[in-house]
């Protein structure tokens, strides 16, 4: 498929002015559906089943009754619009229902026309409207342009969270046999080989035997990939791409070094060699527990006193704010430590204790911006106080890289915009939305390039630095500006050198 | 006493469709479970925080200002003013009112400008701005309409076609002790009531409830709180 070209960004500094609305622009992107083996092996209908429509409704209801926020959500809604212009999707497709509100009102109208008295009385006055194969095909045309990236719950005086409403979505087409090809693939992968990439255990420890001759080859040191080993301190779950995808690796090598420097014995599980966890994209819970509780196993098994997660963004939403209710209790793990920790709590604090040292002119040259992956930012935390998720990872990259420059308030923080191809959207058969879905973050950084010089763009997520090496050729950069955020680290840290 | 009868049965029939419908929507929600943390980060890491967040965002709407200023301005100035103006009502339920609900008598004149002036402008930015039409739906003309009519007549009477205020308070004074007193009849003063009745009684079951979901909201109200054993790291 030849990668679709998007008009060329715009030529003032600053963000670009909010598009006007238009109906149906984006109608027609779709992602492929699931096949029949691939929604089985979750448990779902192999296929759309005869009376959807039913089965739909009657799941809808059986979410109302377990999700709290789903129900608060589907009420709260007052259509002030203040949601409208804050979806990365609706700012770079024009698309009226990529409004987040519009989204919402998609599975809204169905809530009203089944559950509540004013839809079934009033009908389309009150927004209602039945699921006829129309309204199904939207659902899964506009729930799959959303990337749960909840910028639009920042905004909204209620709290709205669009992405409880496209998880709920999705769940509900799952449960009718409608699924996702590249979610329910993936996921099925985890089960059967135990990572979203299929890297079976073998080639996985072939992998990492080839990185540490390739990092004694590169620094002379004797830095440890370890895999399987009982007994070890640490277990390190990470994004499967962190074994091969290029800037990814990188970053695997520089948890790599952080450990090998602080004397921590750390082991990577071949059970449990994923960190991300694609049950949340599919708004399933029990997925996301079958997934979780395979780290679980994994800690038990080799007997670690502590997890540690790699760079992945839904996946330390997941491991921060869900790991204790899924897999819990982890009474078994070091109670000193919190259970679990992300990466770049460690290596900020070994950097803030001296543990390790970095040196920024290992990276001379290098002017570097950071984009605040979104489930990072706004559902999950780094550190004791709230907002470490910021400050932490610009601690390491300002210790790592002779200069640091932020992007556009509005694009960072918690108001960061998302890359594009979070939310199980990681997929060729949604490039063009990908590459329109990247533009506000593109634009903010063609500001930082033009005016500040900046050399790379740094991201703490598999996914967005899948996403970005993709589309940052689209709007004319290199993809090689992409780096891991612990790549910065690996290449400026001190090995062996006293820590004194 | 027919109008009064219907007047009454009007009132009492509304507050009880807020009473128990409101207290219905509330238990719903209190009951539904909430399994996942789902806070918006960077969020409080306590249950007092977190209470204080979603107080914050019911008073000020500190979301609304980040998204939109003339909207979060437009917002304030409608429910500030129908703060007032709900303030200044006391007046006329509660026989003896006390020295705070007399000292808002004027303010409460304002807050009716000030409710009527956030209307217009919500209506206006739904009406002309074409991301707003979009999404808007006939009921939240509806609603815009109701209210608007509801401050209109209530405008009306305070500055023009005024009414007999005594005779009203002895009416709803009446209400209290189940003795139907004869009620004004001045055509405002019952537009108002019945319009502001139908307010009342459908708020549990539309969009108005919104400041109550608000409290229920999991983005707002949960805090940042599960992570267990956090103290020291490295
Ligand atoms: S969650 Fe993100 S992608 Fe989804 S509607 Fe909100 S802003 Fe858009
Ligand atoms: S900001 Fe919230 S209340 Fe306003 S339209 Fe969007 S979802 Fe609805
Ligand atoms: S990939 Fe990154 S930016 Fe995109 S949704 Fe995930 S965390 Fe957010």
């Amino acid at each position: 498929m030849a990668d679709f070209v998007p008009p060329p960004l715009w030529p003032e500094i600053g963000l670009e002015p909010v598009p006007s609305p238009e109906d149906g622009l984006m109608a027609a992107c779709r992602p492929f559906v699931a096949a029949p083996a691939h929604n089985q092996a979750l448990g779902f209908p192999g296929e759309l089943v005869e009376d959807w429509e039913t089965r739909a409704v009657a799941r809808l209801g059986e979410l109302l009754a377990g999700n709290r926020a789903l129900r608060v959500y589907l009420d709260a809604c007052v259509g002030c619009g203040a949601c409208a212009d804050k979806c990365h999707f609706f700012l770079g497709t024009g698309d009226a229902n990529n409004m987040p509100v519009a989204r919402q009102n998609l599975l809204r109208a169905v809530y009203c026309r089944h559950f509540t008295p004013a839809g079934r009385l009033l009908g389309p006055l009150a927004g209602a409207g039945r699921l006829d194969r129309a309204r199904l095909d939207s659902w899964y045309g506009y729930f799959h342009q959303c990337s749960q990236c909840r910028r639009c719950s920042v905004f909204c005086p209620m709290g709205i969270d669009t992405a409880e409403l496209s998880m709920a979505a999705r769940e509900i087409m799952n449960s009718i046999g409608l699924g996702q090809k590249y979610c329910n693939e993936i996921i099925g992968k985890v089960y059967a080989i135990g990572n979203n990439l299929g890297l079976p255990p073998p080639a996985l420890a072939d992998t990492l035997e080839g990185l540490e001759e390739d990092v004694r080859d590169e620094s002379g040191h004797d830095v440890r990939f370890p895999l399987d080993v009982r007994g070890a301190e640490v277990l390190l779950v990470t994004p499967s791409a962190d074994f091969f995808a290029e800037p990814h690796v990188d970053g695997l090598i520089g948890y790599a070094k952080v450990f090998h420097q602080a004397g921590l014995s750390w082991t990577l599980s071949s059970y449990a060699s994923e960190a991300a966890n694609f049950g949340l994209f599919i708004g399933s819970v029990e997925q996301m527990r079958k997934i979780a509780l395979r780290i679980r196993a994994a800690a038990l098994d080799l007997g670690v006193k502590r997890i540690v997660f790699g760079e992945c963004g839904h996946a330390w939403r997941v491991a921060h704010a869900f790991l204790e209710e899924l897999a819990g209790p982890f009474d078994f793990l070091d109670p000193r430590y919190p259970r679990p920790q992300h990466i770049a709590e460690i290596t900020a604090d070994l950097i803030r204790t001296g543990g390790i040292r970095l040196d920024p002119d290992a990276n001379a040259g290098m002017v570097v911006t950071l984009h605040d992956s979104c489930n990072v930012a706004r559902a999950s935390r780094m550190g004791d106080e709230p907002g470490g998720q910021f400050t932490l990872p610009r601690e390491i990259v300002r210790a790592a890289v002779p200069r640091f420059v932020e992007m556009h308030p509005d694009t960072t923080h918690d108001r960061t915009f998302c890359c594009g191809g979070g939310g199980g959207l990681l997929t060729d058969d949604l490039i063009e939305l990908r590459i329109k879905g990247a533009r506000p973050r593109m634009q903010a950084l063609k500001q930082v390039v033009e005016q500040d010089g900046v050399t790379h763009l740094c991201a703490l997520c598999a996914i967005c630095k899948s996403q970005f090496t993709k589309v940052l050729p689209a709007y004319g950069f290199d993809r090689e500006m992409m780096v891991s955020l612990h790549q910065l680290v690996g290449q400026a840290i001190r090995l062996g050198t006293s820590s004194l | 006493m027919a109008a009064e009868l219907a007047m009454a049965a009007i009132l009492v029939v509304a507050a009880s469709a807020l009473l128990v419908g409101l207290t219905l929507r509330i238990v719903l929600y209190a009951r539904t479970p909430a399994p996942l943390p789902l806070a918006t980060t960077p969020a409080p890491t306590g249950r007092v925080g977190a209470a204080l967040r979603v107080g914050r965002e019911i008073v000020l709407f500190p979301s609304l200002w980040g998204a939109d200023k003339p909207l979060w301005l437009a917002a304030m100035l409608f429910h500030l003013g129908l703060a007032l103006v709900l303030a200044r009502h006391l007046r006329y339920v509660i026989e003896i009112p006390p020295a705070w609900v007399v000292a808002l008598q004027g303010p409460g004149q304002l807050g009716g400008i000030l409710m009527m002036a956030g209307l217009v402008l919500l209506g206006l930015r739904r009406t002309l701005i074409r991301r707003v039409r979009k999404i808007s739906r006939p009921t939240d003309y509806g609603w815009l309409l109701l209210l608007l009519l509801i401050g209109g007549s209530g405008l009306a009477m305070t500055y023009r076609w005024h009414t007999d205020i005594i005779g009203l308070k002895a009416f709803l004074a009446g209400l209290w002790r189940l003795d139907l007193v004869p009620l004004p009849g001045d055509p405002a003063l019952i537009a108002h009531m019945v319009l502001a009745a139908a307010l009342i009684a459908l708020l549990p079951v539309s969009k108005l409830l919104h400041g109550f979901a608000l409290v229920f909201s999991p983005s707002r109200a949960s805090p940042d709180s599960t992570r267990l054993g956090e103290r020291r790291h490295g």
